[in-house]
């Protein structure tokens, strides 16, 4: 997924003299032939991220489109308010390329594991934030960042990911993709945790569950039209995300149906990352299965919720 | 000890002709209306505003986004009411909104914002963004082949920011000669003088050693200033610092290096009085 992106950057180059790429300190030879087509417009600026985002922001002003990347938590934590002031303020079209969202960098601890991005990036006004699940869905959602307007927050996943996106299913930023018709239950998803929906609905199926697969690409602007068909006569909606509870994908689908319904909500399964750093390291996918994320896990939280809410009553009860 | 530069006890000792203590007076006006704002930072950055917008930027205020104007950014923010001053002087905005200085519907906040008020190039407020957002302008200029110049004021304060000094190296590797950074260096910052808060010398070597041309002065004389910003750039392949010697609160004598005249609410009758007899009737 990641070198699909970066690639895309500099077939975008080629397209519109606008596209820069501003690298703080990437790994070697990152975009080389984009730095050797357009020297110019391949910028590798250091280890200095907030001033980046300032950089990024005076270019922008004049009219570039710059495409900033490096390591997703660097992108975020560290120069949150040059993203908050210099780009959400100004309503600037900088797109911050992140790499490594969630646990692609479990080894690396959690210095580098980007788990509560999607939620300090969401929060900002203007900003808009998306996670493709695959390479195909990254090149697809990079080819329709030329003329978005405003900032753009890109959550790239490790690259290698199963390609689970369909061209026929198209891309537009801010509009969901169903991948499985509604039924019992409708999963919705960002990122890769798309992959291990679409498994987690097969072990369902098995079991004679019927279950829907919404793919939340973008989680802001949330697409709330097209999550209210998705859930219309089912009894359950369950959001997976690899972040952590706090304002990611299963807070911004509880807002919108708040916000849309009112009274009347669906039972709602929101299944995360806990509310801790992670202190392991081995593999992103050895953490998520750790934290019941795998697809396995998933189906059986799945099963169990929907068995609850058989036998629950619909008052409210605290625990 | 700190030798003390002989621009510091220039900027003390300089006197301030009748521009200088009209656009004090628009200042103070501003503060008197609205009951607030930073008084002793925007006195301190006046001559160098003065200069910049009267002399030495190519500016129309009836066209303020002209491609090829040169672009001037007040980093420091909170010294904003200087630069509403000389802004509505030159006409960007009518002198009246002066008065409404952040009020629930004036273009004046306590900190300048794009889109908000004609001639303000980024909204600033939060310290240490504006070398940054200049990096990003002057290198522009210099892809598009355009030779707008790009002029950063920044506090002392200011540059005890980090990524001002990563902006400064940015600034070096391109060899970005249509850029300046104007310190305002009033020794004092909010708690107290720079030099308890986090001492900033030796602050000339410091820009020289990340590789600007670095020119220094009094910050209150209007012909140095005019002198050094007509020579720009002060050394070609180079960024330039200039750093500005100034007083805190300079042409008030309660305020001159005061820190408790850093921000100001309302001001009393007895102040009111003082200010009139060290900058004329207003």
């Amino acid at each position: 997924m990641r070198n699909t992106a970066m690639n895309m950057v500099h077939k975008l180059a080629t397209r519109d003299e606008r596209v820069l790429y501003i690298g703080s300190d990437p790994g070697a030879g990152t975009l080389r032939a984009m730095s050797k087509e357009f020297p110019k417009r391949h910028l590798i600026e250091g280890i200095s991220e907030a001033h980046i985002i300032g950089m990024s922001a005076g270019l922008a002003m004049e009219g570039f489109v710059p495409y900033v990347n490096t390591i997703a938590t660097f992108l975020t934590r560290r120069c949150y308010e040059q993203v908050a002031v210099d780009l959400c303020l100004h309503n600037l079209p900088v797109r911050l390329i992140a790499n490594g969202g969630g646990l692609v960098y479990a080894p690396l601890g959690p210095t580098h594991q980007a788990i509560e991005d999607i939620a300090i990036m969401r929060a900002l006004p203007n900003m808009t934030v998306v996670c493709p699940c695959d390479a195909d869905e990254a090149a697809r959602l990079m080819d329709q960042t030329l003329d978005w307007t405003g900032p753009i927050y890109i959550r790239l996943g490790k690259g290698g990911d199963a390609v689970v996106s369909k061209a026929e299913h198209g891309f537009e930023i801010g509009k969901a993709i169903l991948m499985r018709p509604p039924g019992d239950v409708v999963m919705v998803t960002t990122g890769i945790m798309l992959q291990r929906a679409l498994a987690a609905a097969d072990l369902l199926a098995a079991q004679g569950i019927r279950a829907g697969v919404l793919h939340m690409h973008t989680v802001k602007p949330l697409d709330a039209e097209t999550l209210l068909q998705a859930i219309q006569g089912t009894k359950l909606v369950a959001t997976l995300e690899e972040h952590v509870p706090s304002g990611g994908l299963g807070s911004a689908v509880a807002e919108a149906l708040i916000d849309k319904l009112g009274f009347g909500l669906p039972a709602m399964l929101r299944l995360s990352l806990p509310d801790r750093f992670m202190h392991n390291y081995g593999s992103q996918d050895s953490l998520l299965k750790k934290h019941g994320l795998s697809a396995g896990a998933i189906a059986t939280s799945i099963e169990r919720a929907l068995a609850a809410s058989h036998t629950s009553s619909p008052q409210l009860h605290s625990t | 000890m700190i030798q003390i530069s002989p621009h510091a006890e220039a900027a003390l000792a300089c006197t301030l002709d009748e521009r200088s203590l009209y656009l004090r007076r628009l200042v103070l006006g501003s503060v008197r209306s609205a009951g607030r704002g930073h008084v002793g930072p925007a006195l301190s950055l006046i001559e160098m505003v003065r200069v910049l917008y009267d002399d030495v930027l190519r500016i129309d205020p009836n066209n303020p986004r002209d491609p090829a104007r040169d672009r001037a950014i007040l980093s420091k923010g909170h010294g904003c009411l200087a630069l509403y001053a000389l802004l509505a002087d030159r006409g960007f905005f009518p002198l009246s909104e002066l008065d409404s200085f952040c009020g629930p519907d004036s273009i004046l906040g306590g900190h300048p914002e794009y889109g908000m008020v004609p001639g303000v190039e980024a909204s600033t407020g939060a310290l240490g963004h504006g070398l940054s957002i200049g990096v990003g302008l002057a290198l522009a200029a210099r892809m598009r082949e355009r030779t707008y110049r790009t002029f950063v004021l920044l506090g002392d304060g200011e540059i005890n920011e980090g990524s001002v000094w990563e902006a400064a190296m940015g600034a070096a590797k391109h060899g970005l000669d249509n850029l300046v950074a104007l310190i305002d260096y009033n020794k004092l910052q909010s708690y107290g003088p720079t030099d308890y808060v986090l001492p900033l010398e030796p602050l000339a070597d410091k820009w020289r050693s990340f590789g600007f041309a670095v020119q220094e002065l009094n910050g209150h004389d209007v012909g140095a200033l005019r002198t050094v910003l007509k020579q720009i750039p002060a050394v070609p392949g180079k960024p330039t610092a200039i750093i500005c010697h100034t007083v805190k609160g300079k042409g008030l004598p309660a305020a001159e290096s005061n820190a408790d005249w850093h921000h100001k609410n309302k001001l009393t009758d007895s102040e009111l009085d003082a200010i009139r007899v060290a900058v004329g009737d207003f």
